[in-house]
């Protein structure tokens, strides 16, 4: 990204969204991160996203635990409350701020240490509780901020910078995620964003726990010869399997989609998935067959990337299950909250 | 000076202790002798000394029948209820010189139970049972409930108050009722028809618990919290502390679930440690909802990198520590204030918290109210320190109150129309001069985003690697924390203040202390007392550490925490300071108080001396 402060003010001729805002307000402070990083489209992909949902900011929340990736959540929506907790620990202040106020929209962005090691008890946990939430990783398969060592999902075999070798096997945040019944689970690259834009919109308008895998590769510590994450190595082994178009709940679905090759997937607001299939059998909604597609395309070293599993059952959702009151906690009036004197002297008769 | 042992009147003066084998549900049968002892108007309390496990090992409980109204353990047995023959030769020795043994002599044990000084009272509770009721695990329950009966015929506890607490409880079974008020009669009718009652320790109607409850301090903590308005409790469940949950749970299930929709205006989340726990609380605090969550010592140990994000970043919350005996794991299941220095510093830096110490479940109640005004008007977590003495053991305690006018402290919270005022919102500017700074709230208005960190901040929430900035960030929190000691609850102070001798405890050890302060006194030795209340110290614990020569602190850790903690935040001259110490896992009892006092005093015998007892 760029080296000084962009001006804030825009051209008039800038388009705008039905808010009358301008992508470059959906920007967020300069990003500090080296020159070429992926995670910066990934940010220019949520600016996009939120751009284009016409998303009031102070409707976001961001939330982030620690590394690089958790970094940028100040990069986008500066309009919006941002939380940068601490390493790992993003998925529990996620689900406290969405138990508290499930009206707005919870967007974690992690990476792959922060998720896959040091925070995989929380990921797991918060994919089982299904909180409403986007669920970013910005994977990459090394820590950068500590220089470059592996991380939990590099592959075996990939190779460090300094030469080392990768004996263990990874953990693929996609398996994982299925394997725990997450009701929206997706890979994208980070150098694909008109696939990644639609993805994360979907993700967000999702009413549960909604994961994006984001090979976001780390142009410093593993972009080079004999790595798996590199830029190079992805280009040519990821594979869009499923395309997805988000179309909006007021919006025709005007595309012309070849007909058993498309699937709409109406989501809870009434908005639309539309997704586009490159094998006219696969069907995202079942679970298993998405894990043994993904498991036997991983085993070709191909990524298989797009919306890999939907399932708009919201039976499971946190709110559902806890039966929580449709205003949020935070806003409940305090005369609803106590029971009074009254109530008290009644209740202290058992305990006489 | 008086014989405690053989004072003449023992009427309403007594302990009885069960010896049970838990899983059995002695317990039951227990608090009914407490419950009716109450119900006739004679103060009382009751211990539940308990393993951590779920059936099969021994258990104890404890009943003070105490005219007086004290509310520590005694320190002595006048009636064994010996119902679990793994423990006879322990539970045989406990008893004082002059009481009594009751056992099931369905199976006599005449060697085993033999003691000169003691009365051993047999009386065949299975066989009883057994002849007159079906089925194993029935037998097993009533049993429980025919000792009952015995005891209220030896101790002439009155059989109606009884029977009241059984159609109470099983009203809506009338076959579990008609069981149980007929085992408590056949106990009852045994002893009345064999042995000689009512015995000289004995109960006698009473007037002195009217306006009174019987409560433990985690169900009058969870309460608290549903008055307070707390809407969110995250947990990871760890005994003492699960019956708060529970009891939080019970009540919003009661009082917080809309009968028109059915909706609930709370949320509890188990959640998968205490590391999540705490972070879910923060969560839901800073997204302005109420939050808390109730551990005990190992829960804090997790919790301490998030207390550290909680506090630089100024994120309300309220933990709930029910103290328990470590380290490590320690003894679950048995009382310490093991944790006073381990919250009052928790997490890595430079950070400091504000303590509540609840002394009993009356104060469980208001200071978890207390705790959640004053988490988010400080906007730093608060810790309310209780032990499993109060949490988990029924205490006699005043009415609680509420006052209907009571409104929540939400602290500096912008509103939207306050945020539209100003020219621009900065999280950590200090604009009152008090060094607690504005919040906003997510959602409310893009003017009041601000962006969370537990990295180098400054004043106006940007991240800074610059010294003076974050400097001037450290330096306020420190400032902060001095506005803490003004709004926290002053000591409580007994005493003319004129004596040399000063004693200062903290939580559980005030009833024993107080009972210590009335045994010296009928020794004629005064002393003053102060109870602390909270953490940072303010003025008037200052005060009174300067004005008294012999300060004796009491508390219930072997490293004497309390006094450490005085010693670094106060200016007391460290010499001063005498420690008296209990950590056995038992709560406190008057003793070790009196002894530690008079030990330093000048020809003055000592309790045990006087008594004959050995301090446990």
């Amino acid at each position: 990204m760029s080296f000084i402060n962009k001006p804030k003010v825009a051209h008039p001729s800038l388009p705008t969204n039905a808010l009358g805002m301008t992508r470059r307000q959906y920007e967020g402070s300069m990003s500090t991160l080296c020159a070429g990083c992926g995670h910066d489209s990934v940010t220019a992909a949520v600016i996009e996203a939120c751009w284009g949902l016409d998303m009031r900011p102070e409707q976001l929340v961001k939330l982030s635990g620690i590394g690089c990736s958790s970094k940028t959540t100040a990069y986008f929506v500066s309009g919006s409350h941002g939380f940068n907790s601490v390493h790992g620990r993003m998925p529990s202040i996620a689900s406290g701020a969405n138990a508290a106020n499930r009206e707005l929209t919870y967007v974690g962005v992690s990476g792959d240490g922060d998720s896959l090691s040091i925070g995989l008890g929380q990921l797991v946990h918060a994919i089982r509780r299904n909180v409403n939430m986007l669920y970013l990783i910005e994977n990459n398969g090394v820590y950068g901020l500590t220089k470059g060592q592996f991380s939990a999902s590099a592959d075996i075999g990939t190779k460090a910078k300094k030469g080392e070798v990768n004996q263990s096997p990874p953990i693929d945040p996609v398996l994982l995620a299925l394997s725990l019944g997450a009701t929206f689970v997706a890979r994208g690259f980070s150098g694909d964003k008109a696939q990644l834009v639609p993805l994360i919109q979907a993700g967000i308008r999702h009413r549960g726990f909604a994961l994006i895998d984001v090979l976001s590769p780390c142009v410093t510590f593993n972009d080079h010869e004999g790595s798996t994450k590199s830029y190079t190595f992805t280009r040519e082994h990821y594979h869009a399997a499923i395309e997805a178009d988000y179309v909006p709940p007021a919006q025709e679905i005007s595309v012309d989609y070849p007909e058993g090759e498309t699937l709409p997937v109406q989501l809870h607001d009434g908005s639309r998935v539309v997704l586009r299939k490159l094998g006219a059998s696969y069907d995202p909604t079942d679970r298993s067959a998405a894990y043994g597609f993904i498991e036997e395309k991983l085993k070709q070293n191909e990524y298989v990337t797009g919306l890999i599993h939907i399932n708009e059952d919201v039976s499971h959702e946190f709110h559902h299950l806890n039966k929580t009151s449709s205003v949020p906690l935070n806003r409940i009036p305090f005369e609803k909250l106590s029971p009074g004197s009254a109530a008290l002297e009644k209740l202290l008769g058992r305990y006489r | 000076m008086p014989n405690l042992v053989n004072a003449p009147d023992r009427v309403n003066d007594f302990v009885i202790k069960f010896a049970n084998v838990n899983g059995t549900g002695s317990a039951s049968a227990n608090s009914l002798i407490m419950k009716a002892v109450f119900r006739m108007g004679v103060p009382v309390t009751g211990k539940n000394y308990f393993p951590s496990n779920i059936q099969g090992l021994p258990t104890w409980y404890e009943i003070r029948v105490t005219r007086d109204g004290y509310s520590a353990r005694a320190g002595r047995v006048d009636i064994m209820v010996a119902m679990n023959a793994e423990t006879y030769s322990k539970d045989v020795r406990e008893v004082a010189s002059g009481g009594y043994l009751l056992y099931d002599a369905t199976w006599p044990r005449s060697t085993l139970l033999q003691r000169g000084d003691i009365t051993v009272i047999g009386v065949p509770l299975a066989q009883l049972v057994n002849e007159n009721f079906d089925g194993v695990r029935n037998r097993i329950l009533l049993k429980n409930i025919a000792y009952a009966g015995v005891l209220a015929a030896l101790l002439d506890i009155d059989l109606e108050a009884i029977n009241g607490l059984m159609s109470e409880s099983y009203g809506k079974k009338p076959k579990l009722l008609e069981s149980n008020t007929r085992a408590l009669r056949l106990g009852y009718d045994y002893a009345k028809e064999h042995l000689q009652c009512p015995l000289p320790l004995r109960v006698e109607r009473m007037d002195k618990t009217r306006g009174h409850i019987m409560i433990d301090g985690n169900t009058a903590a969870g309460l608290g919290c549903v008055y307070a308005g707390a809407t969110i409790g995250a947990w990871y469940p760890i005994t003492p502390s699960t019956s708060l949950m529970d009891a939080f749970k019970g009540f919003c299930e009661r009082y917080r679930v809309d009968p028109a929709t059915g909706e609930h205006n709370f949320a509890v989340i188990q959640a998968e440690d205490e590391l999540a726990a705490i972070g879910m609380v923060l969560g839901a605090s800073w997204n302005g909802a109420r939050a808390f969550t109730p551990t005990s010592g190992p829960g804090i140990s997790l919790m301490n990198e998030f207390l550290g994000l909680a506090y630089y970043a100024e994120v309300p919350c309220v933990i709930f520590d029910v103290q328990r005996v470590g380290p490590s794991t320690g003894m679950p299941t048995r009382t310490q204030q093991g944790d006073i220095m381990l919250c009052a510093y928790a997490s890595h830096g430079d950070t400091r918290h504000v303590l509540l110490f609840p002394a009993n479940p009356e104060e469980c109640f208001y200071m978890a109210v207390k705790a959640f005004d004053l988490a988010e008007r400080l906007q730093t977590p608060v810790f309310v320190l209780s032990d499993l003495d109060i949490g988990m053991n029924d205490w006699m305690c005043k009415d609680l109150k509420w006052d209907d006018a009571y409104r929540p402290d939400r602290g500096k919270m912008l509103s939207a129309e306050e945020l539209a005022s100003l020219d621009k919102f900065y999280r950590y500017v200090d604009r009152d001069d008090d060094a607690i700074p504005y919040r906003t709230l997510p959602g409310v208005s893009p003017k009041g985003a601000y962006f969370t960190r537990g990295s180098g901040h400054n004043q106006y929430g940007a991240y800074t690697e610059d010294s003076a900035e974050y400097q001037f960030v450290l330096d306020r929190l420190k400032r902060k924390f001095s506005t803490a000691a003004r709004y926290v609850p002053k000591p409580e102070i007994l005493g003319k203040g004129d004596s040399k001798i000063g004693i200062v405890s903290v939580g559980s050890c005030d009833g024993a202390v107080r009972e210590a302060i009335d045994v010296l006194a009928r020794q004629k030795i005064a002393v003053d007392y102060m109870r602390i209340k909270a953490f940072p110290f303010g003025h008037d614990v200052e005060s009174f550490l300067s004005l008294h020569a012999t300060i004796f602190v009491v508390e219930q850790n072997r490293d004497a925490q309390l006094r450490s903690l005085l010693t670094l935040e106060t200016a007391v001259d460290k010499s001063k300071l005498k420690s008296i110490l209990s950590y056995s896992g038992f709560p406190m009892s008057c003793e070790p108080i009196v002894d530690g006092i008079r030990a330093t005093l000048p020809d003055a015998p000592r309790l045990t001396a006087i008594t004959g007892k050995h301090a446990r």
